[in-house]
């Protein structure tokens, strides 16, 4: 009995709770990130190796806008815009001419794009971190620490953007145009949807959505060429965890994965409380290779 | 007819080989030094091509091979004196098959592109562990050691000059290419190059194609790390770059530029690969991003070249 009351008293409740906020603000962040990811697999069968780049270049291009209009909103607007665009050019001219081949070239074609991109980052940004400076810096106290309102902001902001983006696929004509595309390519274009356009389309969706988490997240950390590859392996491991393809079991993936890394950091260094993501990804993969977070297939 | 190509291989073959063993001979030190790194990556995409061109499936973890036999040679230069080049070689083959038959456990049970992750994602476990665990692994500086003599116990021992490693490398590469070559005609061969052409069907008859792909993984492991090593004892370092992913995308890079499926392809592949890192570094300095053009020369080979530079002779090199 005294055991169990040391133990329980041993246990650090306020930092738990201090990461739990801090697990559910990286998992939304996350959850845009992903849900990019998992939305251009599920409609083209593309694993976007470059989606951890495109989130890089919109943190640049942040700082780059950032610095000449001194704006944030207009960063984040701006970047979103110019990533989706690039993001359109790109499976235009490399994706689309891969359509009908083996879905394996499409992820070689991808990560041929992540090395230019990563490259031309270091090429033009150099080796320092960036940073984006926060549009406000209002803090409020949990425990000990002062917790900045800036990081709940980007968790309402993500949740507003993947929200909307569901009402969008919901109820909108270009939505019910994704949608159907996504269950069956050739009955879409039998119908008379211009398929290839709404792969461009999501294509730029998914960029775009990869620019603004990049922006958003830049002022938690600083802005470097090589932080796609962390981020786009998590969202792999979101989007497989949650089941391919599928946009509310990433989500709840997202949260998921975070707040268990959030909580093995109090104990490990951040770095190898990695390690905690890859293992829960090789334990879905054992158990319930389809995702955790989707019905059991019958 | 089937004479005359076999007759026309070998000769082939041997005309290739005897350029490489003059080669040393005759290049000034830093092309021989060029040449030996060529080969000893080319046996590194060269072990990867069992999985992505006979079997069907690209892995994106072979730094995590590579690495682990460098690491194992390191673990045994440096623990055991004076340093001896066939234990270096067995710690390095033992680490990396460790290492492969705890990847392959796990990732085979699936298919194409959650294959290809999941290697992404072990090897990136093992990058964390050795860039983490600095008392055992030197962290990020990694491990220094000294290069040890190419030795047969009882009959000689010479310090290795950049000729006879060059030759040395050489001969494993060369005698690595013929057991693989032999590997993909056997049965065994024939059964991996079924399941990528149709796995269902593989299964169907009666093959258990979990265990042929564990195998395989294994098999391709086992070269990686024999890389590995080579790699370590002819740069005297280990250090965690080479288990990070980029490696293992170099390793893709080499197969699908080199031509997959044929086992010479992707040496050509990383003889290309390199060739061209070094033009982009002599005209425009060091600095430059050479990965831009190569990664640009890549995505045009996947869209209009997907058979590689060695694509055209593949049903010939494999004859």
């Amino acid at each position: 009995m005294d055991a169990i009351l040391a133990f329980l008293q041993a246990v650090p409740y306020d930092q738990i709770l201090i990461q739990t906020v801090n697990g559910i603000v990286t998992g939304m962040i996350l959850a845009l990130v992903a849900s990019g990811l998992t939305l251009i697999f599920g409609i083209m069968d593309v694993v976007n190796f470059a989606h951890g780049e495109l989130f890089m270049l919109g943190a640049y291009i942040g700082v780059v806008v950032l610095a000449t209009s001194g704006n944030f909103w207009v960063a984040l607007i701006l970047s979103t815009l110019t990533v989706a665009l690039i993001g359109a050019a790109l499976q235009v001219t490399t994706l689309r001419p891969l359509i009908g081949r083996d879905p394996l070239t499409t992820i070689l074609a991808t990560f041929g794009i992540s090395l230019v991109l990563q490259n031309y980052a270091l090429w033009a940004f150099g080796p320092v971190a960036r940073k984006i400076q926060e549009p406000f810096t209002g803090y409020f106290t949990l425990f000990y620490l002062e917790y900045p309102w800036y990081r709940l902001l980007i968790a309402g902001l993500s949740a507003a953007i993947i929200g909307g983006f569901w009402l969008f696929l919901k109820y909108g004509t270009y939505g019910i145009w994704i949608r159907a595309t996504t269950q069956d390519r050739v009955m879409a274009q039998a119908m008379g949807i211009p398929v290839p356009w709404v792969h461009t389309f999501v294509f730029a969706i998914g960029a775009g959505m990869a620019a603004a988490s990049g922006v958003l997240f830049g002022p938690l950390v600083g802005v470097n060429h090589a932080m796609g590859l962390d981020w786009v392996l998590k969202a792999f491991i979101v989007v497989v965890v949650g089941g391919m393809g599928n946009l509310g079991g990433s989500i709840a993936a997202s949260i998921f994965i975070s707040l268990l890394e959030a909580y093995a950091s109090i104990w490990v260094s951040p770095a190898q409380a990695v390690i905690v993501s890859f293992v829960v990804l090789i334990l879905t993969l054992l158990f319930r290779p389809t995702g955790l977070f989707v019905p059991t297939p019958k | 007819m089937s004479k005359r190509f076999t007759i026309a291989y070998w000769a082939g073959f041997g005309i290739v080989l005897a350029l490489l063993t003059v080669a040393p001979l005759v290049l000034p030190e830093f092309w021989r030094r060029f040449l030996t790194e060529i080969l000893i990556w080319g046996l590194l995409a060269m072990s990867s091509d069992i999985l992505i061109g006979y079997t069907g499936m690209v892995s994106f973890g072979h730094s995590a091979f590579f690495g682990l036999g460098m690491y194992g040679a390191a673990a045994a230069l440096l623990m055991v004196q004076p340093p001896n080049l066939w234990l270096a070689i067995a710690y390095g083959l033992v680490g990396a098959a460790g290492v492969a038959l705890f990847v392959a456990y796990f990732s085979t049970r699936l298919r194409d592109i959650y294959f290809a992750i999941t290697t992404l994602i072990f090897s990136q476990i093992f990058y964390v562990i050795i860039f983490t665990w600095t008392e055992v692994t030197g962290g990020e500086n990694g491990l220094t050691f000294r290069r040890p003599a190419l030795a047969i116990p009882g009959l000689f021992s010479v310090p290795f000059t950049s000729e006879t490693l060059h030759w040395f490398v050489l001969g494993v590469v060369t005698a690595s290419y013929l057991v693989l070559r032999r590997i993909t005609q056997s049965p065994f061969g024939m059964v991996l190059q079924s399941i990528r052409e149709n796995e269902a069907r593989t299964r169907a008859i009666g093959y258990s194609v979990e265990r042929y792909k564990i195998v395989a993984v294994m098999l391709s492991g086992l070269f990686a790390g024999l890389a590995g090593v080579l790699y370590a004892i002819q740069n005297r370092f280990a250090a965690p770059d080479f288990v990070y992913f980029l490696v293992s995308g170099e390793a893709v890079i080499f197969n699908v530029m080199g031509g997959i499926g044929t086992l010479v392809g992707p040496i050509a592949g990383a003889g290309f690969f390199l060739l061209l890192r070094e033009f982009f570094g002599r005209i425009f300095g060091d600095q430059f991003p050479y990965l831009i053009p190569v990664g640009i020369i890549f995505i045009i080979m996947i869209i209009f070249m997907p058979q590689g530079l060695l694509g055209f002779a593949r049903r010939w090199l494999n004859r």
